[in-house]
């Protein structure tokens, strides 16, 4: 709260200093309705996470990613020759929160951007606000379907959850060079059926042949119908787009049921092999799943960045974080690119970006989400090997 | 081949069903309370047999004894503290069985407090791999829970009927006031029951780390739920009644899966209840007389 007040000060006495300055010179921008931020100086851009509450985890790693990327802009060239000025409010995962806050910045802090919120549900509140005015908005990791829907100036970082059954799809058939695959799915979790069913259509389109697609819901334990099923065609790759923990139990019975089919999965796989334990790890060696990004790239400013946020926060970088740096990176180049922060060309410069960041390389389709790369990751020897980047 | 393996899959998975159907079944023919904290015993064994094996680093057959040991002094000591006030005050059904879903709430909650919410990994146990028998693949798991459930359901009938313990059990669900009058100690025979069912769920718990090597606080419910329609599919009060019960189901789940669609396994599952019951609303092998056994 101290430094809050204390940065709010600091703004004001910055304010005079550049009000005073407006009256000697001639105001560069032409308009002469020098709004309280309208600093020559300084580029304002919006932040909204949940700081505190169930979602914070999430909220700090994408914030504090975000304050050492403008730091570091701070500390180099700037944007345009100005420096930013990011300002962020606490949403507690709350779309009302996230509304008022979003409020703030654009009629009291006089935002250009925002960076924000992290979560869906709050984020899929703001958008249609920030469609309202025009300001260029992005998500980190707002994976919902709608977030990006509410608006032509409305992008996201992350992929999104559906995008992973697509991926995987494709690695299976052009990578692997797979004929036939089998899916299992829960399919009382959004997750996994967004995950099977572009999996499924993907599949189809590229020729390879869906000889079973089988279901569970929560709570299930045993596999072993659904796999004898599943065994009986011997796919050649067997997509198992679930959580860890199920992860876990099916790998253990297919094996049992003597399927040799190489495993795929999406990011839900992270944590299969801690909790498969040592006694069942052959169950999915040599399997593969794709993730956002893979800490154990070589990429160095992937590396540099870790270091950096170890270093300035004491605690290692998430994936929240890593797409938080990437995600207000985005913005800035947009700005860059478009000379100026008038969010009309911000936006285009947005929806027609080629980005290249921790994350790997971005475009945007026609949805504004992003065409990118997902890290590969393979199971070997019970441990956890990035394999490559991989876009379809 | 594919039909075969998929009724051996329902097996092994029924005969886990069975023994706790067979806990349901016999509290309720002695004291005709629904005992719902009694798939939450299996959670118990199943933690407990976790605890001696990976933390204390007890070999697998002692591991086994003490988890089944500790779930019958668990069973006992829940008898003890919260149903016998209960039943011999003669207290209606329905404080026995809120009383019943208190127990089941406060062992969920107990074990999420003392191992947290996410699952924990038990380690192999009785890994013999998968036998193969020409194109038939059955992982071992399956048929060692049959021959377990075969085993105990044999041992159980001796028990019961041969048995002056078991005897004592008879007595008391037929009449109790009269086997007290007959010189028996009621009591001992409902705390014999409870641990006796406990112990099964026990033996069911140990079977389910085998198949299911992953554990959580939550693990009970389901399973409870399934095993109770067990009994009462299978006629509930009736030992044998449990153990079919259990067999139905769980080829019924199999073979749902396996030929009409997953989606659609507990819809059958609880459709075949249903029309047994109104065929024959005392289950499969239940007694129409009366509903002591």
């Amino acid at each position: 709260m101290k430094q809050r007040i204390l940065a709010a000060a600091m703004a004001a006495v910055m304010m005079g200093a550049a009000l005073t300055g407006c009256g000697n010179k001639p105001a560069e921008s032409g308009s002469s309705s020098a709004a309280a931020n309208t600093d020559a100086s300084e580029i304002v851009i919006g932040g909204l996470a949940p700081l505190t509450g169930n979602a914070s985890i999430y909220g700090i790693a994408v914030n504090n990613a975000i304050q050492l990327a403008v730091e570091q802009i701070n500390q180099g060239e700037g944007v345009l020759g100005k420096k930013i000025k990011y300002i962020s409010y606490d949403t507690k995962n709350d779309a009302t929160e996230a509304v008022n806050a979003y409020n703030k910045l654009v009629q009291n802090d006089k935002i250009v951007a925002l960076v924000g919120d992290v979560t869906s549900t709050p984020t899929l509140a703001v958008a249609p606000e920030a469609v309202k005015s025009g300001i260029p908005m992005i998500s980190a990791t707002a994976t919902a379907e709608d977030v990006t829907a509410a608006g032509p100036n409305v992008f996201r970082a992350c992929f999104t959850d559906p995008f992973q059954g697509d991926l995987m799809a494709n690695y299976a058939s052009k990578k692997l060079n797979a004929k036939t695959a089998a899916i299992i799915y829960n399919m009382a979790d959004d997750y996994s059926v967004g995950l099977a069913e572009t999996f499924e259509k993907t599949a189809k389109d590229l020729g390879l042949e869906i000889v079973a697609k089988e279901s569970y819901t929560t709570n299930d334990v045993d596999f072993k119908s659904q796999l004898t099923k599943i065994a009986a065609k011997s796919p050649d790759v067997f997509f198992v787009p679930v959580y860890y923990q199920d992860v876990a139990l099916i790998a253990t019975q297919a094996r049992q049921l003597g399927i040799k089919s190489t495993l795929l999965g999406g990011d839900g796989w992270d944590g299969v092999i801690e909790q498969i334990g040592k006694d069942n790890a052959s169950a999915v060696e040599g399997s593969l799943f794709c993730s956002q990004y893979s800490a154990e790239s070589t990429d160095p400013a992937l590396q540099k960045f870790l270091e950096d946020y170890k270093a300035k926060y004491n605690t290692d970088a998430n994936m929240f974080a890593v797409l938080g740096y990437d995600a207000l990176h985005i913005l800035v180049q947009a700005i860059e690119e478009a000379g100026s922060t008038d969010s009309k060309a911000v936006v285009e410069k947005l929806t027609a970006i080629k980005y290249s960041g921790l994350t790997g390389e971005i475009t945007y389709d026609e949805n504004r989400n992003p065409i990118k790369q997902a890290a590969i990751t393979q199971i070997k020897g019970g441990a956890y090997k990035f394999l490559e980047y991989y876009s379809k | 081949m594919g039909f075969i393996s998929q009724v051996i899959n329902g097996l092994g998975l029924g005969s886990i069903y069975a023994l706790v159907a067979l806990g349901y079944s016999m509290v309720y023919g002695i004291v005709q309370l629904i005992n719902f904290a009694h798939g939450d015993i299996i959670m118990v064994g199943a933690y407990a047999m976790f605890l001696l094996l990976t933390v204390a680093g007890a070999p697998l057959w002692a591991a086994v004894l003490g988890s089944i040991l500790f779930c019958v002094v668990a069973g006992v000591f829940i008898e003890r503290v919260a149903y016998r006030r209960l039943i011999n005050m003669k207290a209606p059904r329905i404080s026995l069985l809120i009383t019943a879903i208190g127990v089941s709430i406060f062992l969920q909650n107990l074990s999420q407090l003392l191992f947290t919410s996410s699952g924990k990994t038990i380690p192999s146990m009785f890994d013999l791999g998968t036998l193969e028998a020409g194109s038939l693949q059955v992982p071992s798991g399956s048929i060692i829970n049959i021959l377990t459930s075969v085993a105990m359901m044999v041992g159980l009938s001796f028990l019961v009927n041969k048995t002056k313990i078991g005897k004592a059990m008879r007595a008391t669900s037929e009449d109790a006031a009269a086997a007290r009058l007959m010189g028996i100690n009621t009591n001992h025979s409902i705390a014999f029951t409870f641990g006796l069912g406990s112990g099964l769920a026990a033996v069911g718990a140990v079977l389910y780390c085998n198949t299911y090597p992953m554990i959580t606080p939550y693990m009970g419910g389901l399973l409870g739920l399934k095993a109770f329609v067990a009994a009462v599919l299978g006629g509930i009060g009736s030992i044998p009644g449990a153990m079919l019960g259990g067999y139905v189901l769980g080829v019924a789940e199999s073979l749902t899966k396996g030929y009409i669609s997953s989606s659609f396994t507990d819809a059958v599952v609880f459709g075949i209840l249903i029309l047994v019951l109104l065929i024959r609303p005392a289950g499969l092998l239940g007694r129409n007389v009366s509903e002591k056994v």
